[in-house]
């Protein structure tokens, strides 16, 4: 019912552009994986190695532990969920789904039998009849869902799929494909440039850019563990202090920053003098309000103040062009420093992390 | 030429009076401006819409098939009694056409109705040739190819078409004559003993046809096929679906506009065609358009030309609405 995909050494080149470089990755039967990465960064191209309508230049893709080079997609055990669903306009609803069916042989009494279930799968009981153009987007999105769950692939690759959504309408779906996902089994590959959507959903999240994968984990671990400063910078919100390494011993590092010495865990082997950032989370930064505090002090200006409710946002003035920003818990008791005002903010050295020069997300 | 002068001075009117309408008759403007088409595209400029499209509808195309249609219906006079006792309303031309002479030993007239009949029904299969032949190419063209090579195929196809007619009509004689090229090549590489006369087999014909509407086929399937989202090719790949499969139940409903428009167009001008069937047609075959031109012609019989060309074009229209009924395709969309 499931299959495990695995990418060995997947390279893919369009001419002289590698859109994919070196891929490896072993995706477990039943797991909810996703690419996450920025526009341009060769998710949906490694999506079409998998579902066969690319062949990798170098590498194999395999599923169930076949090799899949040449073989079509209509041949493998694969359904993908296009960008923009690619429903058929033309054809009703329950035909949308039973398309695949209707390719296999299926009779047409068992095509409507199977078509109705999936129809109530996806809440949608009563509606086969209509055009696909009659219903929402989420509707639409619930039904190109079901046509592809119909053929029963082993392995469901969803290409942004909630991309064209509102918000609201959003997050509702991310948690019904989690739920159609655990009631199904089966593997889902998920791709999307959206974090919070990889962080919620996902088993696992392989992080990508420029073709390369930079660190496959949880989303805890990915959050909190980021393995290079790409990762670091592109997921979640991240303040960067770049300098030499000092210090290096009991898996932490310290970097001479233009604020001073800061410290930070060192779990990629930095030794003394390489070249370093530290980053730290804006919610692990507090403010120091006169008490005294040894290390990890960082002192600037306040830029400015955003009040969004339950947190506030406080700039300050950073290394570069780049504002420090932190949270701060809106609770009455908590002092806050006025426009222009220089402070000082301390962080705990366990929730920094000291991480190689390398290239950065932009925002 | 007539009809040129007076769309010529129709327009040259309205181009004159609109500025004089809109200077003295307030009242009038007023009422006109509110129209919405008007408000949309400016006095001046909807004052020529209106009167070109109607010049060019009444002068140029109903005018003359009402006159046309009249004269079908009349007998064929001397000129010195059109207008006196003798010109009536008659059927007589269609009749003919049915059942020929009165006393002729047949009881209807079958020759006239065979070459009928084959017109519409070689007409049908050129039709279908040409769809087969050009289906694939627009698809190609519109999902396949990129850029500059669908562009160098547009200019492959285009190009051909700048010779005329008449001259390609002529250039298919050569190619297919007994000592035409194809037969040289034939009898060259043993293929066949004597040279085959294709022209009195009509093959010539039929490739002539078949050649002179490509292009009327290929465009409007091209347009349609490429408003075609490709994402929906792939879904249906994806969803196990075999190449013909996709074509039946994704591409072809899509672009059943276009299909329905390029067979129309190439089943009319095919059935309509002249200069071809005159010059490609083998020596015991004709066209039905040129029984109408002989009687136009050489017959000097008008009003009986005028019969048959409107059953001509009646039947063509009966067919063509009929098959589009069959195929589920409504009027409007063909337009699109
Ligand atoms: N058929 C192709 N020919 C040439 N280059 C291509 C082709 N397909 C993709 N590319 C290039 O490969 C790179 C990766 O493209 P891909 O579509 O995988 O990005 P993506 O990560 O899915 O981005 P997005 O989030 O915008 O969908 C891009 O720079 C793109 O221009
Ligand atoms: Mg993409």
């Amino acid at each position: 019912m499931s299959a495990d995909v695995e990418l060995d050494h997947v390279t893919i080149r369009f001419g002289d552009f590698t859109a994919v470089n070196d891929a490896n990755l072993r995706i477990e039967e039943g797991e909810f994986f996703s690419f996450l990465g920025p526009s341009g960064c060769g998710k949906t191209t490694i999506l079409r190695a998998v579902s066969g309508f690319l062949d990798p230049s170098e590498g194999e893709v395999r599923i169930g532990g076949k090799n899949m080079w040449g073989i079509g997609p209509n041949k493998r055990p694969t359904a993908l969920i296009f960008q923009n669903l690619a429903l058929f306009p033309l054809m009703s609803v329950a035909d949308n789904i039973a398309f695949g069916l209707e390719v296999r042989g299926v009779s047409k009494f068992e095509r409507r039998k199977r078509a109705d279930e999936l129809l109530s799968l996806i809440a949608l009981s009563d509606q086969g009849e209509k055009l696909v153009t009659a219903l929402s987007g989420g509707q639409r999105q619930r039904v190109a869902i079901a046509r592809a769950l119909a053929v029963e692939p082993e392995v469901l690759l969803l290409d942004e799929p909630l991309s064209a959504l509102d918000l609201k309408l959003r997050q509702h779906m991310r948690t019904e494909l989690r739920a159609i996902q655990q009631r199904v089994g089966i593997t889902f590959i998920y791709i999307t440039h959206d974090q919070g959507e990889a962080l919620t959903m996902s088993d696992r999240v392989a992080v990508m850019s420029a073709g390369v994968v930079q660190q496959i984990d949880n989303g805890t671990t990915i959050y909190n563990d980021p393995a290079t400063a790409f990762v670091a910078s592109f997921v979640g919100e991240n303040n960067p202090f770049s300098g030499k390494v000092t210090k290096a011993d009991n898996g932490f590092a310290v970097i001479d920053s233009k604020f001073g010495p800061l410290r930070g865990r060192n779990n990629q082997g930095l030794k003394e003098g390489d070249d370093a950032i530290l980053f730290i989370r804006p919610e692990a930064l507090v403010l120091a309000n006169g008490k005294a505090q040894s290390e990890n002090v960082v002192e600037a200006a306040v830029v400015n103040e955003e009040f969004e409710g339950q947190f506030v946002k406080i700039y300050l003035k950073g290394e570069g062009p780049k504002d420090i920003g932190l949270s701060v818990i809106n609770d009455a008791s908590t002092e806050l420093p006025e426009e222009g005002q220089t402070t000082r903010i301390v962080f705990d050295p366990d929730r920094a992390v000291v991480l190689p020069v390398g290239e950065m997300a932009d925002e | 030429m007539s009809d040129f002068i007076g769309i010529f001075l129709a327009v040259l009117l309205a181009i004159l009076i609109a500025p004089h309408v809109q200077k003295h008759a307030g009242a009038i403007l007023s009422g006109v401006t509110r129209i919405n088409f008007v408000q949309r595209n400016g006095v001046l400029i909807s004052t020529y819409l209106i009167v070109a499209v109607l010049t060019w509808t009444v002068v140029m195309i109903v005018l003359p098939q009402l006159y046309m249609m009249d004269y079908s219906f009349r007998h064929n006079l001397l000129p010195n009694d059109i207008g006196g006792p003798k010109d009536v309303h008659t059927l007589e031309h269609y009749r003919y056409l049915l059942f020929g002479r009165p006393g002729d030993v047949e009881l209807m007239n079958w020759l006239h109705l065979k070459v009928f009949g084959r017109t519409i029904l070689v007409s049908v299969l050129i039709t279908l040739v040409d769809f087969a032949l050009c289906y694939p190419i627009a698809y190609y063209m519109a999902q396949v190819a990129k850029g500059g090579k669908a562009r160098l195929l547009v200019l492959c196809l285009i190009l051909p078409f700048w010779v005329n007619e008449i001259l390609r009509a002529f250039a298919f004689r050569i190619l297919f004559g007994t000592g035409g090229v194809i037969n040289v090549l034939l009898v060259g590489m043993g293929f066949v003993d004597e040279p085959i006369d294709f022209l009195k087999a009509d093959v010539g014909l039929y490739a002539g046809l078949s050649y002179a509407y490509i292009l009327l086929m290929i465009f409007p399937i091209y347009n349609a096929v490429e408003s075609l989202d490709h994402n929906q090719v792939e879904a249906a790949r994806d969803l196990g679906s075999p190449w013909w499969r996709i074509h039946y139940r994704v591409v072809m409903p899509h672009a059943k506009p276009g299909i329905a428009s390029g067979c129309t167009m190439v089943f009319m001008l095919c059935a309509g065609a002249l200069a071809a069937p005159q010059i490609l047609g083998g020596p015991s075959s004709l066209w039905f358009t040129q029984i109408i031109y002989q009687w136009f012609n050489t017959g000097g019989n008008w009003p009986r030309g005028a019969a048959y060309a409107f059953v001509l074009l009646i039947i063509c229209i009966v067919f063509v609405m009929a098959v589009m009924r069959v195929f589920n395709v409504r009027f409007g969309e063909i337009a699109k």
